[in-house]
């Protein structure tokens, strides 16, 4: 009998194609998502005369740079609209199939994947993006890749990749209600911090995790790299397949029965061995913000902002005193005592349709206290929103509604927070400067955007529940 | 790609923690092609206040530091973004290593693809070393990867980097080259896998 292997080891073996002496492997890759900024890739192919080895496999998606107000072309911003054009250019060059800026299933890639059946257990996935740890919660070995590892992709469909150590976070016990996978990834990483994970492939396991919706996992497997770990998944189960039976690009019938029956073998087995656990109860998670510019700096709402008068470390005080003074927020302030700007609902980490729901629920029959800008994930999510009347209850808010595109979480297609501004946003990094030069950014799940958008001030979603559900 | 075997030159210390790629090349530069422009916006939310005057506080625009060739960084340096016009950027401003307690994953691997070395140094050896660089900031620094050491004066430090990065800075491999010498291999990879996993392959195209 052969020793227990995790789900990690399970997805590596089975795309080795051969390993070196010091431990490089070369795996196959089964899907290979592209977008406009993979331009520098394939100059590189350009450069060397070559072709695209598996066009089948690659598909490209127009998402970092698509304009969200109106998708009228010409684009009016010169640089931009050449943005969008190179991939145009590119994808057709090397009969890839594209998700464009005029089609129905266009959309965020980490958003697209999965919800075209694209993304699929047991695959190997890469795209030149970090968050492309999204589609583990299929149970996928997925991972972000850079511009040269994207050409090799291109060239070769295979990658040279050193096989990481392997990290188990089990959540058990029950959340409670309006706690998010939002809350749980940030409360994770405040943790074990930002490079807690670093080195290590994470597989998210316990009752907490089983309960979570496919939506949900998509949001902690997304955060996975805002902890470092470059891929992070969820074994598949009923969910997992609920989710994909059906699903355009999945198996169909018959063919989609026999998968289930090999994905349910992807599984960590019972005593197999991780390199590193770490355990969270679900049950303590309160809803958490961010104060400060690295996704580390995750607080519950009802804490304050660290003093750094008080921290006897003098480089963390250093670096409390530098981020308490580019955000703007005295030190020791209570959070809830924090006054935002504007909101931003969007992103690859929490913009799919239960997230538009629990923003919804909360923010139903109020009026915004500050501007805003909501962006489904995908122009799919967009259109199944505006079937339920979220967007309605966003408008009706005095949010604004529009179309889908990373837009203001990395703010290159002119979806930007002014400089100075504070943001409540569901996004996934509150760098300096992520959501344009000078931006301060709260991370926080949709529910609890919502509630700062209905009270002007970072706020306990929880106290504004009431009898309202709220799930996501 | 270009080799890293040895270098002798200028460390410029930058003790900062979790500078993310953001920071290290914001994301409004990324529709730039790879070119000597990104060299010149390398850091330049840090380097510049809002109307593009340089911080004099910024390390690298400090007259001793201009030409520094080596940066000493806080732990998780380029952690964040997969951009990896932002290991350009450092290489076309004359950055050929950079030493860190810890770094990003996913930028430690583009720097390696670009002859750039990440050198992970313990946290008091990386505190010590941008010390005694403070104090005399002319004296160079001597990196060599074949010895995994960087040696300043007669205080030698010892580094790590895994076995991979090493071997492909020192051999200068280039790995689509590399790849293309298993091509049989692939090919039977490919064949058996399509028996093996007949799901995998998208059901339309």
């Amino acid at each position: 009998m052969s020793a227990p292997q995790t789900a990690i080891d399970k997805l590596w073996s089975s795309h080795e194609i051969a390993h070196r002496e010091d431990g490089a492997a070369l795996l196959f890759v089964d899907r290979h998502y592209v977008h406009e900024g993979s331009f520098l890739a394939f100059d590189q192919v350009r450069k060397r005369r070559r072709t695209v080895a598996e066009p089948a496999l690659t598909f490209g998606i127009a998402d970092h740079y698509v304009p969200t107000r109106g998708r009228e072309r010409p684009i009016a911003d010169r640089s931009i609209a050449a943005m969008v054009d190179k991939l145009e250019t590119n994808t057709a060059e090397h009969a890839i199939s594209l998700f464009g800026l005029g089609d129905a299933r266009q959309g965020i890639v980490h958003v697209v994947g999965p919800e075209q059946g694209l993304t699929l257990p047991g695959l190997l996935i890469v795209c030149g993006d970090s968050h492309t740890s999204t589609h583990g919660a299929f149970g996928a070995y997925a991972f972000g890749i850079g511009a040269s590892e994207v050409a090799h992709v291109l060239m070769t469909q295979t990658l040279w990749q050193k096989k990481p150590r392997r990290m188990r976070a089990t959540v058990n016990g029950k959340a409670a209600p309006g706690i998010a996978a939002k809350d749980i990834a940030l409360s994770l990483i405040a943790r074990i911090g930002a490079d807690g994970a670093r080195g290590h492939a994470v597989e998210f396991a316990g009752s907490a995790i089983t309960a979570l919706s496919m939506e949900g996992r998509m949001t902690l497997c997304n955060m996975t790299i805002e902890a470092g770990g470059r891929c992070g998944l969820v074994a598949p189960d009923a969910v997992t397949f609920a989710y994909l039976k059906g699903r355009p690009f999945a198996p169909q019938g018959a063919a989609f029965d026999r998968a289930v029956e090999a994905w349910s073998e992807l599984g960590s087995d019972p005593d197999a061995v991780f390199d590193r656990e770490v355990a969270l109860d679900a049950a303590a998670i309160a809803p958490a913000v961010t104060w400060g510019t690295t996704p580390e700096d995750a607080l519950p709402i009802d804490a304050s902002v660290p003093d750094p008068a008080r921290e006897a470390d003098p480089a963390r005080a250093k670096y409390l005193r530098d981020a308490l003074d580019y955000m703007g927020i005295a030190p020791g302030k209570k959070l809830t005592s924090i006054a935002i700007d504007r909101i931003f609902i969007g992103s690859c980490t929490n913009a799919r349709i239960e997230d538009l729901r629990a923003a919804a629920a909360v923010i139903a029959g109020h009026k915004s206290k500050v501007p805003g800008l909501v962006s489904p994930g995908s122009s799919m999510v967009k259109r199944q929103a505006e079937e339920e009347g979220l967007d309605r209850i966003f408008r009706d808010a005095g949010l604004e509604w529009a179309e889908s595109g990373c837009s203001m979480c990395v703010g290159i297609n002119g979806d930007i927070v002014p400089p100075g501004e504070r943001c409540a946003s569901t996004t996934n990094r509150n760098f300096r400067g992520r959501q344009g030069p000078g931006a301060r950014t709260h991370l926080m799940s949709p529910a609890m955007v919502a509630a700062a958008a209905v009270t002007g001030h970072l706020t306990d979603v929880r106290q504004l529940l009431g009898d309202r559900k709220v799930e996501g | 790609m270009d080799k890293f075997v040895r270098l002798v030159a200028k460390a410029c210390p930058l003790l900062l923690a979790n500078v993310d790629t953001d920071q290290i090349l914001p994301a409004r530069f990324l529709k730039l092609p790879r070119s000597a422009e990104l060299g010149r916006v390398l850091f330049q939310d840090l380097r510049r206040d809002g109307d593009g005057n340089e911080r004099a506080d910024f390390p690298l625009n400090q007259p001793q530091w201009r030409d520094a060739k080596v940066l000493i960084a806080g732990r998780n340096f380029g952690g964040g973004s997969s951009r990896e016009a932002a290991v350009y950027a450092l290489y076309e401003a004359g950055i050929r290593c950079v030493i860190a307690p810890s770094f990003g994953d996913i930028f430690a691997q583009n720097s390696v693809k670009n002859g750039l070395l990440t050198a992970v140094l313990a946290e008091a050896d990386v505190a010590e070393l941008a010390a005694a660089i403070a104090a005399d900031p002319d004296m160079p620094v001597t990196v060599d990867l074949e010895q995994q050491t960087i040696a300043r004066g007669n205080r030698s430090f010892a580094f790590s980097i895994d076995p991979v990065s090493r071997n492909q800075l020192l051999n200068g491999w280039d790995d689509v080259d590399l790849t293309d010498s298993y091509a049989t291999r692939i090919a039977a990879f490919k064949a058996a896998d399509r028996g093996r996993r007949p799901w995998a392959r998208p059901a339309r195209s």
